[in-house]
């Protein structure tokens, strides 16, 4: 008993101390990677700083009013959360498909819906009246309107797949640094249940707006789908050009495969979004009436107020341009051409998803009145310092990922990290029955 | 890249400075959160409480309109009566569009006075046509203006209100006499219920309310008119302080050309239930399939 029961704390603490080390190596690099950290630590706080002025002051300090009473912060929470959901277009060719490049630098989508998710929380947490009333949604302390606020489910799914993927990301650099292959019961069925997961918080995000009858412009049974296809434009953008970066300025080594995959991905997913913002716009604009209104605010502006419609024109000009450029051009020849389509199409859809999303369901408001919204300084402050905390937990990622992926001896040696003995035991004794 | 002391101490440095600038930022945060009492934190959803902690909550905002108003105010938790349902009716053909309403709501729900806040939003429409899209809610004219007729709106206090289903909090609910409230004290503030609502009926507090000292109603109900603080949601509650005791809502007794009619939709001889018996009544938007319990008439 005593043998059984020894096991899994022992593992167990193996693990915590290799979370330990991997904490320690993102304190550990050059001058750049330092400037980095130091710039997007400085931008956090700019940004926290502009969170306690807004949470002490009053939320009256940002541009939003009680006719448009979402805006930015909500507007980067649909973004992000299908970045989130877009990182699985590395999961699905890696594990499903067997691509073995792709397996080898899946990692990259992982740490990608981590940072996105918490980034993603980072944004409903701003956009809280209350944020010391947090605790009033979590579920067995608070009062959970589950299952009829979709906002709930937006906490389950979201939450939910920020620690499948935290296990992912851990246990599969964990078994990297051991040296040992990982073990298909610990990790397959998360990766499967990641691939449904990552569908749904997308289509969950997108229900929380296309449930309201009053919001004619959400209140669209092609939203969900215009998510997804939008989400799998994003994530594989964001990746193509992260790998390109962990490529060229650190040690790790990657060919050209999973760039190509990617891209091939993105043909499609590209045309799909354009496809299903067609069916929108001919919907919207051939029956026309009321339905339409915040559309035509949108696209054409509307009693004489057209904030949004350089914005909206910018992101379809953004999402044709980098569908074009990445249908012409093929990885190993026109590298940078898809690197520009990624950028626009990175752009684009923050655009269309984000405050082209969020601002025409509110303009014009229920009873017709046409109150225009342009997030203030104050909002942009709070929003650039969630982006870098996200980055600063993607840097972060990619730093422990490098420096595992680069080699056992040299994480130990530098380190003074070295279980090996331990962890020849704790791979045999796993075998039999742990389940961590 | 080996850990030299210069190296060493040069991390030090860093994150030492990192840490500072962290603490000194969320410094306001830590001051504000420890200003706060610790059973306000704590506190419960208004249908846990028993009747001590109702008790103790009451006496708490008593006490800070106090401190922070300088009124002193009476709050009272006001229970529905059982057998009553409200409902709203009013007579577009008569409504001039003065605003008495508005003003009215104002003053007895003790708004915020700097953004001048009301539940009433009175629309001025052109004759001919119901869409609110032609109608025009910042009018400044007087009243009633030629070919318009007047169309105020405020919570409808629906059967099957979506600012209810969507609360991921269960800070709002439909009271057994009908009426949609608000636990100012469970709010988290997200406004998705503002988002939901398809009548544009719900407020939210961008800031710590401001009213003088002097011009606080003291009268006041724990879930309906009570100062609300900073970072939450509010709305009309047919002034449940006033009708649950028997009287009329302020809006109604500011009308100065009875286009208002309030009662009790379970009692067959109320005024209401006459007007809905013979009045060709309508409700906003109706297709949403909201049900709302205010209803709107024309005269002729």
């Amino acid at each position: 008993m005593d043998a059984t029961h020894h096991r899994p704390t022992r593992s167990a603490r193996n693990y915590l101390r290799f979370l330990a080390h991997c904490v320690a190596v993102t304190f550990d690099g050059g001058v750049a990677y330092f400037a980095w950290m130091g710039v997007l630590f400085t931008v956090m706080l700019i940004g926290l700083d502009a969170f306690v002025t807004q949470t002490l002051g009053g939320m009256g300090q940002t541009a939003m009013s009680d006719h448009v009473s979402w805006g930015i912060y909500i507007a980067n929470l649909t973004y992000l959360v299908g970045l989130a959901a877009g990182g699985v277009m590395m999961v699905i060719p890696a594990y499903l498909y067997r691509d073995h490049e792709m397996h080898k630098v899946v990692l990259a989508g992982e740490f990608l819906a981590v940072a996105s998710i918490v980034m993603s929380l980072g944004f409903v947490v701003v956009d809280l009246g209350r944020p010391d009333r947090f605790w009033h949604i979590i579920p067995g302390l608070g009062r959970f309107n589950w299952p009829m606020s979709m906002l709930t489910w937006d906490v389950i799914v979201l939450s939910g797949y920020l620690l499948i993927n935290l296990h992912l990301c851990g246990y599969l650099l964990y078994t990297r640094h051991l040296g040992v292959p990982p073990r298909p019961v610990v990790y397959v069925p998360f990766v499967l249940v990641s691939i449904v997961w990552a569908i749904s918080i997308h289509t969950v995000t997108a229900f929380l707006y296309a449930g309201l009858g009053g919001r004619p412009f959400w209140n669209t049974a092609v939203l969900a789908p215009r998510f997804i296809a939008s989400a799998f434009v994003t994530g594989p953008a964001f990746i193509v050009l992260t790998l390109q970066v962990v490529r060229r300025y650190t040690v790790f080594e990657m060919g050209d495969g999973p760039l190509r995959t990617l891209t091939s991905i993105l043909r499609i997913t590209l045309l799909l979004n354009l496809f299903l913002l067609l069916s929108e716009l001919f919907t919207e604009f051939y029956t026309g009436g009321h339905h339409s209104l915040g559309a035509q605010y949108l696209y054409f502006g509307a009693e004489g107020k057209h904030a949004l419609v350089p914005w909206i024109w910018t992101a379809i000009a953004f999402n044709l341009i980098a569908t074009l450029l990445i249908h012409v051009s093929t990885v190993g020849q026109h590298l940078w051409r898809i690197n520009v389509g990624c950028v626009l199409a990175l752009a684009g859809v923050w655009i269309e998803k984000g405050m082209g999303l969020i601002v025409p369901g509110f303009v014009p408001s229920t009873l017709g009145e046409i109150v225009e919204y342009v997030p203030n300084a104050l909002e942009y402050r709070v929003m650039f310092g969630i982006w870098a905390l996200g980055l600063l937990i993607y840097t972060m990622g990619a730093r422990v990922a490098v420096a595992v992926y680069h080699g056992h001896e040299r994480f130990a040696a530098r380190w003074q990290f070295d279980d090996r003995e331990m962890v020849d035991g704790r791979v045999e004794r796993s075998e039999e029955g742990g389940t961590q | 890249m080996t850990n030299t002391p210069r190296r060493t101490h040069l991390k030090v440095l860093g994150a030492s400075l990192g840490a500072a600038a962290f603490a000194k930022t969320v410094a306001p945060l830590v001051e504000w959160s420890a200003d706060m009492d610790l059973d306000e934190f704590m506190q419960r959803h208004y249908r846990e409480l028993d009747s001590n902690a109702l008790a103790d909550v009451i006496s708490r905002h008593e006490f800070s309109a106090r401190d922070e108003y300088g009124a002193d105010v009476t709050i009272r938790d006001v229970r529905p009566t059982p057998g009553v349902v409200f409902g709203y009716a009013l007579n577009l053909s008569i409504c001039i569009g003065c605003r008495k309403c508005a003003e009215a709501c104002h003053q007895e729900n003790n708004h915020d006075r700097r953004s001048h806040q009301s539940y009433i939003r009175v629309f001025e429409m052109s004759a001919g046509s119901i869409d609110f899209h032609r109608g025009n809610a910042g009018y400044d004219h007087p009243v009633p203006a030629p070919d318009k007729y007047y169309m105020p709106v405020q919570c409808q206090q629906c059967e099957n209100p979506p600012c209810v289903s969507v609360c991921p909090v269960e800070a709002t609910w439909s009271e057994p006499d009908g009426i949609v409230v608000v636990d100012y004290d469970w709010c988290i503030g997200c406004r998705y219920c503002e988002a939901a609502c398809p009548y544009h009926a719900r407020r939210f507090n961008w800031h710590k309310p401001e009213i003088p000292a002097d011009e606080v109603n003291p009268n006041q109900g724990l879930l309906s008119n009570r100062i609300r603080p900073q970072g939450v949601m509010e709305k009309c509650t047919f002034c449940l302080h006033r009708t649950r005791q028997g009287q009329l809502p302020a809006c109604l007794e500011a009308c100065p050309t009875g286009a208002r009619v309030f009662g009790n939709l379970l009692d067959p001889e109320s005024d209401i239930r006459w007007v809905l018996a013979n009045k060709r009544v309508f409700v906003l938007k109706e297709e949403l399939g909201t049900r709302p319990r205010f209803f709107y008439f024309f005269d002729v």
